[in-house]
């Protein structure tokens, strides 16, 4: 299974990188990890004419703390450099959680965090992730540069807002406000294999216990990460009681993801997983919110 | 888009270190990287399982980080350095990764083994004192198809073991 | 009987090669001038070749040649038929269908290959593959084992009027009597499905013809180098003296690696021979999902009669086995299922009708276990059905059953995979059982854990199932032991190596014999130009087999030693010792002489030999047992399942294996734990999903899941030894054992598991989904 032939620059620069996209456009896919892209060009499922490789620019990969609060991180940054990271850790404890959830040790090595959520899959933890956080991605083009909420990158299978001569550059995501608690849950079928189903949910409770708000992102139940707002909305003002928590996920599994059936689960399957994750994540989330002073 | 040009295709100057050794040579940018390993560079120890990146049999060592060779096109590893089985050790003077593997029968058909060996060396650098559901994670992406792994878990545990005493003895 | 080297835990000779990366597979071969291959394969799988246009591939820069099947012209011809049907059963139907070189003017199956491009590289023989262009007509595919025998069916062979490949009846005793006077008779329906192999390493042949020396060289990763050697010099019209066939290390065989004369093996040696440059292919992961062999398809329409204290009056099953496009293996996976679906317990009334049937799919040739996890699972589950029914201890209903152990050897009557009456030769079956229990803590488990864990909420079960394997198969096999003037032995034999550790324990034989220590003996195999008698690596027969057959030269050569030695140290032999490499007196340490020195003696340059002298210290020797020895095992689990999400976490696994004389513990428990892990996978995880139009769904590892070091658990293994009458080791074969009884195992735990649901699984594979629909299902109602 080897590779279609294909023409190779390796920018040491963004703006050199942007400028053979904007040279080749379609003709031309970017490479960062590799790890997406390079099985499907093995396959021959994808032939790109040019890759544009992005591993020699260095100042791409980074983990910074925000001046505003929260983290800014190079879109090369390596999945092992975020799992490995203590200000991650000690700021995001939720993608800290979800770092391991991503394939193999091998796969986190070379795969980053900018590749990871250019490619959308709909099965990404980090897609998933940064869209409950409420993150926010930097893009660049030949024409400058914009700022694009995660809820808003992602438009359909594969598919974001990026235009062809244009670079996710940096991924800033926030910390979480006081009493907010978080939950990333996942079933596979092997422990390291994409989610049959997955859920990220992040509840922020009120001084008496109450939750005051909360956002609940489904990955692999739809052609993109699905966040649940109505359910999301019929929990605000409620205390976390069983009920309450189960009618959230109830309304979430059945109106609010649209999951596909292959040959390792039904949508039924991941509709029904989809309900139990969600009441289940949700309910850890609250415990850690109250946990939080 | 397959091309039928008659024009040659555009050759890269590589140089990379491989086991310590600087080679050169000009190669095309598709060219895998474990595809340079093994049939140009005559290390055959590297093992190619699935090409897809899944198996884990052709793990190699790109800058000290286990990578999965067929998914780094050998022009990517231009100035790098990688560290194939042959780095590790030989025949006569076994890595202690090597030895604990051959002491606990971690080996059996022995194609899965090198892309497992130069993970677990990655593995112990980063964690000396491992329990066993951390190596399992560890090794979630390299399959085996012979052992069940147990052995292999064994072999780790005793590689971890044996480095952890090699280092507090004193050096002599 | 005490033992020097048989039976010890001794670390493995080959090791220290495999760890360095200096080990041998057939792509690590290297030759000047080497050109690669790749092939078109089908995408349709069933479809009329119409046309083939390979002009562009065969102007691409670097391609050499591109080769159809009209290019072969009288060279085309299919495989040669591997394994005929039982001539000693009445009542068999079996027409024959081989697998060709190049599709002639039929798709068959996804995947068979209908061109081959020969070219300076890999990626360049695989860009020169798109430019051909391709004019198939697809047709209707057959894909369901019972559509394809209804009439009206597309047909998998034009030539025949069904898709019926093979019928074979056979019965034991008289089961419509039985029938009659059970107070229990069940009837279900199971439905297994198909899994592949997927050893680590791909398939591969390297194939030199040298024209002044006319000789040819192969490379193959194959578990049978001498019928291919034999084959290929039939079929490329040379001796076979003029054909040698190399099976370096194998990385994995598992059985596929067993099937002979698959297409590429046919067709690259003859490219060598017309190009004469040398050829190399290799395969990769997509192609081994659709090129390779698979197996485990049949549907079983069973029905038992029992009695009502739980003994097995009597046991029908008809069936249907899918052998895919072809049938060149015969019927020797539903000879197997037919003789284990007795399982070891005392039947004596039992029929078994098998129809064979021809598929659009990948051929199907044995897999770890061959057609034995398939005969298992279906006396398992009804046992465990029986016993609910009729209120006994799911322990107890078996313990009732087994054969005693005066009743060995003990005939079925049936016809076996060997074309042998099946005779199980001797076992101890019920302590194998109990140790079993004894090891997972069954009786604690279920009268106090159990209950305990399930008024927490949680859903645990617990399966144990017992087994028969049967192994050690003929025909026969051979080795030449040889002692060198350096003291060393070396030793040569046909089976070749894909990771059991022969290079250990037969050197173990060895060493027991010649007093010699284990690293000093070099075993070299799968390599017709040392040793060119014998079958192959298959039915869990090396080492009973090849071991004994080492065993008996090694013997003989101990007794060469021991009377020339007895001659130089003029000491009768029966004061002789054999230790350390050396021939020594008892009680006389310094009157000695090593087995160097006495090689040397035996081979003289000079001077006159007696008469009916054999030159040096050497004999070849074969063995051909009498029937295949019947091994015994019980495996047990326990296991968790949340019932929301329907996951599965395995909390204890063992295994109790009966092989008699176990020749190296420690490459033992290595077969076991490796043999679970593929049982494992056809349990819960593996299952080729092919569509209504034959396309596999998942042919890549990333959908094809394989258990990897997360999803298995840690086994415990033990061991009992009833040796076995039918060698002189005692040994029983072990390979398959691990996989054998899993699926079983699986479908009685998670039954278990969910005992307040009453669930009943018939099939295999299971998966989340599946136990998810099930329930459902269920709750329906």
């Amino acid at each position: 299974m080897k590779p279609a032939p294909f023409d190779y620059r390796a920018p040491t620069t963004v703006e050199e990188a942007l400028s053979h996209l904007a040279e080749h456009g379609y003709d031309a896919k970017v490479l960062a990890g590799g790890q997406s892209l390079i099985p499907m060009m093995n396959f021959r499922l994808v032939q790109p004419a040019m890759l544009v490789d992005l591993n020699n620019i260095p100042d791409l990969a980074y983990i910074h703390a925000d001046e505003k609060g929260g983290l800014r991180l190079g879109a090369l940054t390596r999945h092992h450099q975020v799992e490995v990271d203590p200000l991650v850790a000690a700021q995001i404890p939720l993608l800290h959680e979800a770092m391991p959830k991503i394939g193999y040790p091998q796969i986190r090595s070379r795969g980053t965090l900018g590749g990871s959520i250019s490619h959308a899959d709909p099965s990404a933890e980090l897609a998933a992730v940064s869209v409950a956080l409420n993150g926010r991605f930097r893009l660049r083009s030949p024409k400058g540069e914009r700022w694009v909420p995660a809820q808003d990158f992602f438009v359909g299978l594969f598919s974001t807002v990026l235009e062809p001569d244009e670079l996710l550059v940096e991924v800033a995501l926030p910390t979480l406000p006081a009493r907010t608690g978080w939950s990333i849950l996942e079933v596979a079928r092997r422990r390291h294999d994409f989610a049959l189903v997955g859920v990220v949910a992040v509840v922020t409770l009120d001084g008496k216990g109450v939750c005051q708000q909360a956002r609940m992102v489904f990955l692999s139940a739809g052609d993109r990460p699905m966040m649940a707002h109505r359910a999301a909305d019929l929990l605000a003002g409620q205390a976390p009681t069983p009920e309450a928590l189960r009618a959230a996920a109830e309304l979430a599994a059945s109106d609010e993801i649209d999951p596909s059936s292959d040959i390792h689960a039904t949508a039924e399957f991941r509709r029904h997983l989809a309900k139990v994750l969600a009441r289940r994540a949700l309910d850890q989330a609250c415990r850690r919110a109250a946990e939080k002073k | 888009m397959a091309t039928t040009e008659t024009t040659m295709p555009k050759l890269f100057e590589l140089a990379v270190t491989v086991n310590g050794t600087c080679h050169e040579q000009a190669v095309e940018p598709r060219t895998l990287l474990s595809d340079f390993l093994r049939h140009d560079l005559g290390l055959t120890g590297t093992h190619v399982g699935c090409e897809h990146g899944v198996c884990g049999a052709c793990t190699v060592l790109l800058d000290e980080e286990p990578v999965r060779s067929c998914l780094v096109f050998a022009v990517q590893a231009h100035g790098h350095t990688v560290t194939t089985v042959e780095g590790l050790g030989v025949i006569d003077q076994l890595h202690p990764v090597q030895e604990a593997f051959r002491q606990a029968h971690g080996v059996q058909c022995g194609f899965c083994t090198p892309g497992i060996l130069t993970t677990v060396v990655a593995f112990l650098a980063e964690n000396p004192d491992p329990g066993e559901e951390e190596i399992r994670e560890a090794l979630s992406g390299n399959l085996c198809r012979c052992t069940g792994y147990q052995h292999i878990v064994d072999a780790v545990r005793l590689a971890a073991q044996n480095m952890k005493t090699a280092h507090e003895q004193p050096a002599r | 009987m005490t033992t020097t080297f048989i039976g010890k835990r001794v670390l493995r000779n080959e090791d220290a090669r495999l760890l360095t990366g200096q080990a041998q597979f057939v792509d690590d071969v290297e030759i000047p001038g080497l050109l690669h291959a790749a092939f078109l394969r089908s995408d349709h799988a069933h479809a009329r070749l119409l046309g083939l246009d390979v002009s562009a591939a065969r102007q691409r820069p670097g391609v050499v040649a591109v080769f159809t099947a009209e290019d072969m012209g009288d060279d085309w011809q299919p495989g040669p038929p591997l394994v005929s049907p039982p001539p000693t059963a009445k009542d068999v139907l079996f027409y024959s269908r081989r697998q060709v070189p190049l599709v002639k003017d039929k798709v068959r199956h996804a995947g068979e290959a209908m061109a081959v491009v020969i070219a300076e590289s890999r990626y360049i023989a695989e860009d020169a593959v798109e430019d051909i262009v391709v004019d198939l007509e697809p047709l209707e595919a057959v894909v369901d084992l019972e559509k394809a025998l209804k009439p009206g069916s597309p047909l998998v062979h034009d030539d025949l009027e069904s898709n019926l490949a093979a019928h074979l009846f056979q019965k034991k005793g008289d089961y419509e009597a039985a029938r009659r006077q059970a107070d229990l008779v069940l009837q279900r329906r199971i439905i297994i499905d198909r899994g592949a192999a997927a050893a680590m390493e791909n398939r591969g042949i390297v194939a030199e013809w040298d024209e002044k020396t006319q000789h040819l060289t192969v490379w193959d990763t194959t578990q049978a180098p001498i019928p291919i050697r034999n084959g290929l010099a039939a079929r490329l019209g040379l001796s076979e003296n003029q054909v040698r066939v190399i099976a370096p290390f194998i990385g994995g065989g598992f059985g596929p690696k067993m099937m002979m004369f698959y297409p590429e093996e046919m067709l690259i040696p003859w490219v060598a021979m017309k190009l004469k440059r040398p050829i190399k292919w290799i395969e990769d992961r997509r192609e081994n999902f659709y090129a390779t062999t698979q197996e485990r398809g049949q549907i079983h329409d069973v029905e038992i009669a029992l009695s009502r204290d739980g003994h097995v009056l009597g046991l029908k099953d008809v069936f249907l086995h899918d052998t895919g496009a072809y049938d060149p293996y015969g019927l020797t996976i539903p000879l197997n299922t037919q003789c284990h679906a007795m399982g070891g317990y005392d039947i004596k009334n039992f029929t078994t009708e098998v129809s064979v049937v021809f598929t659009n799919k990948t051929l199907v040739t044995p897999v770890r276990g061959a057609g034995r996890p398939q005969g298992i699972y279906i006396i398992e589950r009804l046992l465990d059905i029986a016993s609910k029914e009729l209120g006994i201890d799911p322990v107890e209903i078996r313990k009732r059953n087994l054969i005693p152990p005066d009743a060995f050897p003990y005939e079925h009557g049936i016809i076996d995979q060997a074309f042998a009456p099946l005779i199980l030769d001797s076992g101890n079956y019920w302590p194998v059982l109990q140790k079993a229990m004894e090891m997972i803590g069954y009786e604690k488990f279920v009268r106090e854990e159990q209950p305990r864990l399930r008024k927490e909420g949680r859903c645990v079960g617990i399966g144990i199932t017992p087994f028969i394997e049967s192994t050690g198969v003929g025909p026969y096999e051979g080795a030449r032991v040889t002692v060198e003037a350096s003291g060393k032995i070396y030793v040569a034999t046909g089976v070749g190596t894909q990771g059991q550790g022969h290079f250990t324990s037969f050197a173990q034989v060895v060493a027991e014999q010649l007093g010699v220590a284990v690293s000093d003996v070099r075993i070299v195999s799968g390599d017709t130009a040392e040793f060119h008698w014998g079958t192959g690596t298959f039915a869990s027969r090396g080492a009973v087999v090849a071991g004994n057959a080492i065993h008996a030269a090694a013997s003989i050569v101990r007794r060469k030693v021991l009377e020339l030695a007895s001659k130089k140290l003029q000491t009768p032999q029966d004061e002789l010792e054999l230790e350390g490499g050396m021939v020594r007196v008892a009680d006389i340490p310094d009157k000695s002489i090593s087995l160097g020195e006495l090689a040397s003696l035996a081979n003289p340059l000079r001077g006159a030999v007696e008469p009916g002298t054999e030159p040096g210290l050497e004999a070849t020797a074969y063995f051909g047992p009498q029937y295949g020895a019947t091994a015994f095992g019980t495996h047990a689990m326990i296991l968790e399942i949340d019932p929301e999400t329907m996951m599965i976490e395995i909390k204890r696994y063992v295994t109790v294996e009966d092989c008699g004389t176990v020749l190296n513990p420690l490459i033992l428990e290595g077969q076991i734990h490796g043999g679970v892990s593929l049982g494992i996978g056809n349990a819960y995880y593996e299952k080729l999903h092919f569509d209504e139009s034959g396309q596999l769904l998942n042919a890549s590892f990333a959908d094809y899941l394989i258990p990897s070091s997360t999803e298995m658990p840690r086994i415990e293994v033990g061991h009992m030894e009833t040796r076995s009458p039918l060698n002189e080791l005692g040994t029983k074969g072990v390979g398959e054992a691990g996989t054998i009884p899993v699926p079983a195992l699986f479908s009685q735990a998670v039954e278990n598991a969910l005992a307040d649901r009453e669930l009943e699984i018939l099939e295999s594979p299971l998966s989340p989904n599946r136990l998810y629909e099930l329930l459902s299902r269920k709750e329906a109602r």
